[in-house]
């Protein structure tokens, strides 16, 4: 199976290829991460190795103050003592002062790196297109940005510094060692042999497990977000107690896997811990040796006990980065997955510039389906020229939001060409087609934030008396004054406290604001009622005047203001005429017409 | 919020610990075993090294086995207890603080489904996820890892001082002095950090929020273009975070220079009194090699002290933001003994009806404001009103999905607060404006107030919503619906959730709006349909078109906050011009009002 993007993301023993194919992706994308900050990282790089070479240094002094300073003052002398014991706090102070500086000096670096995938992540997922958004889901997507960006952050802030400092710092004392007494060292080189194998068994126990923690984790994510966004629902249909016995089979799994990984640490850090007391007791046993013999100080001794213990206490950080490193790889699995990614609706890599859309639009024998699904919108043409209002009725089902969304480059036709003043929808950058094609539909979703941010969301930076001016013209004004703080009013969670028609009417004055070219309303004005519905359409005869308009609506008082009106059944324009005309005659729309008008009684 | 400190918030985890304590404790004990073999070691090496300055250079192998032998099984014991004392540390502690985590998660969980909606429309998601994840895990890092190593190596740092006293008074003084600031420098830091450490984790929610509106709400941003000015705004933010944690790490940074100058300073200082000592006859050099040893072995229980009380003061913040949640009074609740409704007919009444939400002005009138309203059993009552007149509100109170402030509402002569949530929403049916479905198949989600439904009923309700569209999508109806029905048009997803509420076979339906996605033929179609339900079901339908208005017996108008006319549509259309104002496209001759 292939390990494209997102595809088979739950999977967790993967073939050899997919296993390559996954790893190149995610050391892509850690090289992309650093290559921004390496000469920073060479720096940091710089610092720490300066810093244990320093540290590395203080047990050998003792060992010279044991063995040699303190004979010297025996005998009256105490400079060398003196001397060694101001070298020695100079060194200790010189290190932890570069050390606090590095812990300063690599949190920027961590922080930048983190932010540069926080955002490029956040941007891309904007990108991608509706089609992806529907199957995905949100859940995935936040945990995604939270707790796999999360597992990555733990990886730098704590593992990266103790992984430099703690390797470098086992390779000083070795070097160190190697000095003052080989072979001390050659026992310690034997203790590599059993620290081998324990390390290979952690390795390939851990693997699997970290990405399991990561599957577990996205869907108690997924569980949680759908319960809390639709909790009105949950509580209207009872749906709690079912929830919660699915929330706890998930916590568990998330427990399960989780304590796997955790037990296994368990197992692996005590085992380093034996191998390092075992081999301090041989090095004592060997060193004690030749110490009775006189060929050794008993302040090379005690520095080599130090060493030993020294060269170990890193080993544990190390494994705690292993371990960190591994779930933090399971974590860029998912992400660079997500960024592998590519919009179904690219932008184009060379845009061709509109300056002053006029609103000209042209079908040109289009044809679209969804997916491998059946055919919505069989082959068609159509030309709506620059400022016309088109209304397009017909059944639901009958293709009419589906037209809208190719306007609006939600998708792009299957065959064919959609045109804007000539250009092909394709070759317009994002940018420029949003500015000329704006889309209200039914669901108005609202931002946390203001009622004023809501509707400078159609311009960004609009002053108050253009924000203003815009609800006024929808006839969203007198409402919104009347809300506790007015346009400062905070909207909540999902617009909680305005109801669904005044959410309507915020996204009609967003609309206003946004003052595009061709302006798609996809039953914008359906959860309004009759009041604000004449409000609207009042201020609809002001917005559209001069304007490309796409008006769906099954209320059909909004169509009157239309200059033409698209009868679409089954994906195909049956009628198009003027509305007086078709309402005058015998057709599809007639009769529509007239059951509405006897549906106003 | 009340001001608790460090300890007595952390200790309020405990009551959600209480089976993994005894597990904690021997763990802890367990940490301080492993500490102490490590101290043990150095007094072992005392007694070798001295015996080798008596016997250097005039000893045979057979006379220095006996010394050395002993020394080394010693440490070599005491090295094996240490590594298993850390394996029992662990396998005693980590199993049960994933226990706890779970715990901690399920109970949130609970609690937040259990608090009513007012809660959610204060809090948006992302805090909320931020705390289920992010925030308990720390918990759980801290109650098996922190606090167990925070015991054991105070413990440690005590009996190891404890231990250079015992070697030599004086040298021990000079460290203790020497050493001694630490506890001032860890004390400010706790205080400092703290709100720092809070800062950081609110904005870690935020964040979490921004993403989880970003992609609900990505429709809109798509249609406007606005995925660049979110983002902006997004790294915004996510830049505010980094700075916190950039002063996060200075923070530390600087607490860790302390912790490692001042240990080192104070063994420099020792080591050039002990050479002074033993020159002076005052100390064997075994004694002084056996104290550099034990500060070594100090060297990681003090350090670690830092990043131990950053790590305790971020558990702190966590269990501050999880009781936020917790403490959150859940002010609509089951009585203590639920009445029972014996004979459900469906006979709704409000009475004297207030209602204001919690967050509005104090001078601001009730938003409801003294409703009287009666439905009799199998009536159907639609509700008129201009937009924010307060129409779903009232619904909502219907199921307690909020509370009335004052007046009642009775379900067949029981007050619905006496009823449990359970029984009163399993007769009481609801379908909402913005259809809210839920990522599982078409079965489930219709079936989702009605689990046990048979086959019949499902068809039937899905007839009467007119939502046979199901059985031509690629599973029928066992075809997943992307999460909130993404995938599907909004009359489709109108349709699913009237069906929802239909096959709920309640006693009464609340219908916000129920067909305002759908075009005039399929709305007649579904109001034909429905009608055969409402003969036998009591209803309340907010309505705000006539064709709606056609499903009900009759008419409630609400205005200014109480129900100010009650009738069939014809006559209130010809007598009251509020009415008329509201749902009427005509003037009161019966022409078109049109538009100017």
């Amino acid at each position: 199976m292939a390990m494209q993007g997102v595809q088979n993301e739950e999977k967790i023993d993967l073939s050899k290829d997919e296993q390559k194919a996954v790893r190149a992706r995610s050391m892509k994308l850690l090289g992309e991460l650093v290559r921004p900050v390496r000469t920073r990282l060479f720096g940091s790089l710089g610092l720490v190795i300066s810093a244990q070479g320093l540290r590395v240094l203080l047990p050998g002094l003792i060992a010279i103050a044991i063995d040699k300073a303190l004979p010297a003052a025996v005998k009256g002398d105490f400079v060398p003592l003196n001397l060694l014991i101001v070298g020695y706090l100079a060194t200790a102070a010189a290190s932890s002062a570069l050390i606090a500086f590095f812990v300063r000096y690599a949190a920027k670096i961590n922080q930048d790196i983190l932010f540069g995938l926080r955002k490029r992540l956040f941007a891309h997922t904007q990108k991608l297109s509706i089609e992806f958004h529907e199957t995905y889901t949100s859940g995935r997507v936040i945990s995604r940005q939270t707790n796999d960006l999360d597992s990555i952050m733990e990886l730098l802030n704590s593992g990266g510094n103790d992984m430099i400092a703690g390797l470098l710092y086992m390779i000083f004392t070795a070097v160190a060692m190697i000095l003052l007494d080989a072979s001390s060292f050659g026992i310690m080189l034997l203790s590599f042999i059993p620290l081998y194998f324990l390390t290979r068994w952690f390795q390939k126990q851990t693997r699997t497990n970290y990405r399991k923690t990561r599957v577990a984790s996205a869907r108690l994510i997924v569980h949680f977000v759908e319960t809390m966004t639709g909790i009105r629902a949950v509580k209207a249909f009872r749906k709690e107690r079912a929830n919660e016995e699915k929330y706890e089979e998930l916590v568990e799994d998330y427990r399960y896997v989780n304590a796997r990984v955790i037990q296994l640490f368990g197992i692996y850090d005590p085992g380093l811990i034996m191998i390092g007391n075992v081999t301090a007791a041989a090095v004592l046993f060997y060193g004690g040796l030749r110490v009775f013999d006189g060929h050794l100080g008993v302040g090379v001794l005690i520095a080599a006990m130090l060493y030993v213990r020294q060269f170990y206490g890193p080993m544990e950080q190390l494994a705690m980065f292993y371990n960190s490193y591994q779930s933090a790889n399971s974590g860029l699995e998912k992400i660079s997955g997500v960024l592998e990614e590519k919009p179904s609706v690219a932008e184009p890599e060379n845009p061709t510039p509109l300056d002053e859309p006029k609103g000209h639009l042209e079908f040109d024998a289009v044809e679209f389906h969804y997916g491998k699904g059946q055919t919505v919108l069989p082959s068609f043409s159509l030309d709506i020229p620059a400022g016309q209002t088109i209304a397009l009725v017909g059944t639901t089902g009958a293709g009419k939001s589906t037209l809208a969304k190719l306007v609006s480059r939600f998708y792009d036709p299957t065959e064919g060409a959609v045109r804007l003043d000539g250009i092909d929808l394709r070759n317009l950058a994002d940018e420029t087609l949003r500015r000329a094609v704006v889309m209200v539909t039914q669901e108005a979703y609202l931002f946390s934030g203001s009622v004023g941010d809501n509707i400078a969301l159609g311009k960004p930076g609009a002053s108050q008396d253009e924000i203003e001016a815009a609800a006024k013209a929808v006839g969203a004004h007198e409402f919104i004054t009347a809300l506790p703080d007015g346009y400062g009013t905070d909207v909540n969670k999902r617009g909680g406290r305005v109801s669904a028609g005044q959410r309507q009417l915020i996204s009609f004055a967003r609309a206003f604001l946004a003052d595009p070219a061709v302006l798609i309303l996809d039953e914008a004005t359906a959860s309004l009622d009759i009041p604000s519905e004449r409000l609207v359409q009042h201020g609809l005869k002001t917005l559209l005047a001069d304007r490309t308009a796409i008006i769906i609506a099954h209320r059909l008082s909004t169509v009157s203001i239309a200059d033409r009106v698209l009868v679409l059944e089954h994906g195909q324009i049956i009628e198009d005429d003027a509305p007086a005309k078709l309402i005058a005659g015998t057709g599809k729309f007639a009769k529509m017409h007239k059951a509405w008008r006897d549906s106003l009684v | 919020m009340k001001k608790r400190g460090t300890i007595a918030t952390l200790l309020r985890i405990f009551p959600y610990a209480k089976s993994a304590l005894p597990r904690i404790i021997l763990g802890t004990v367990a940490a301080v075993g492993a500490h102490m073999m490590a101290l043990a070691i150095p007094g072992y090496l005392r007694g070798l090294v001295d015996s080798i300055k008596l016997n250097l250079n005039q000893s045979t192998s057979s006379a220095v086995m006996p010394i050395l032998v002993p020394v080394v099984l010693a440490v070599l014991g005491l090295g094996a207890l240490e590594a298993i004392m850390v394996l029992l540390r662990r396998w005693l502690v980590l199993t049960p603080g994933t226990h706890v985590e779970a715990g901690l998660r399920r109970t949130l969980y609970a609690k937040l489904q259990d608090l009513p909606v007012a809660f959610h429309d204060k809090w948006p998601s992302g805090q909320l996820l931020s705390r289920a994840t992010g925030d308990l895990s720390l918990i759980r890092r801290w109650l098996s890892f922190g606090i167990v190593l925070l015991i054991a190596n105070a413990l440690t740092v005590v009996v190891g001082l404890g231990m250079l006293y015992s070697f030599n008074w004086i040298l021990g003084t000079i460290y203790l002095l020497i050493v001694s600031p630490l506890w001032v420098i860890g004390f400010r830091f706790e205080k400092n950090y703290h709100a720092t450490a809070r800062k950081s984790q609110d904005q870690a929610g935020d964040l979490a929020t921004a993403v989880e509106q970003s992609v609900h709400g990505i429709r809109v941003l798509k249609a406007f273009g606005r995925g660049g000015f979110i983002t902006e705004k997004f790294a915004n933010d996510a830049l505010e975070l980094r700075k916190t944690e950039l002063i996060k790490a200075k923070m530390v940074a600087s607490l860790w220079l302390y912790l490692s100058v001042i240990p080192e300073l104070a063994l420099g200082v020792s080591l050039f009194a002990g050479v002074w000592l033993v020159q002076t006859g005052q100390m064997t050099i075994g004694s002084l090699a056996a104290f550099i040893l034990i500060t070594s072995v100090l060297r990681w229980p003090m350090d670690s002290v830092g990043f131990l009380l950053s790590m305790t003061i971020d558990a702190q913040t966590a269990v501050e933001r999880f009781f936020e949640v917790l403490d959150e009074p859940v002010t609509i609740r089951d009585p203590d003994e639920a009445a029972k409704v014996e004979q459900v007919r469906g006979r709704l009444v409000f009475e004297g009806v207030h209602f204001k939400y919690q967050d509005a002005p104090a001078e601001q009138a009730d938003l409801l404001d003294g409703v009287d309203l009666e439905l009799l059993p199998g009536e159907s009552v639609a509700l008129i009103g201009i937009t924010g007149s307060g129409k779903t509100t009232l619904t909502g109170l219907a199921t307690r999905l909020y509370e009335v402030t004052a007046g009642s509402v009775k379900l067949d002569g029981v007050d619905i607060r006496d009823l449990s949530r359970e029984e009163l929403r399993s007769h009481i049916a609801m379908a909402f404006e913005d259809a809210t479905l839920f990522s599982a198949s078409v079965r489930e989600n219709v079936l989702l107030g009605n689990p046990t439904a048979s086959e019949a009923d499902l068809e039937q309700a899905l007839a009467i919503a007119q939502a046979q569209f199901v059985y031509d999508l690629p599973d029928g109806l066992d075809t997943k619906i992307g999460e909130e029905g993404l995938s599907l048009s909004g009359g489709q997803r109108q349709r699913l959730a009237l069906a929802r509420a239909v096959a709920a076979k309640p006693a009464v339906l609340v219908l916000d709006d129920p067909l305002s996605a759908l075009d005039v033929d399929t709305e007649a179609m579904v109001e034909d349909a429905l009608r055969t339900v409402l003969k036998t079901t009591t209803a309340l339908i907010v309505a705000h078109r006539p064709s709606t208005v056609q499903l009900a017996d009759k008419v409630a108008l609400l205005q200014d906050g109480r129900i100010t006319a009650v009738g069939r549509h014809s006559d209130l259309l010809a007598s009251n011009e509020h009415y008329r104002f509201v749902i009427s496209s005509l003037d009161a001759a019966g022409h078109m009002i049109e538009v100017k």
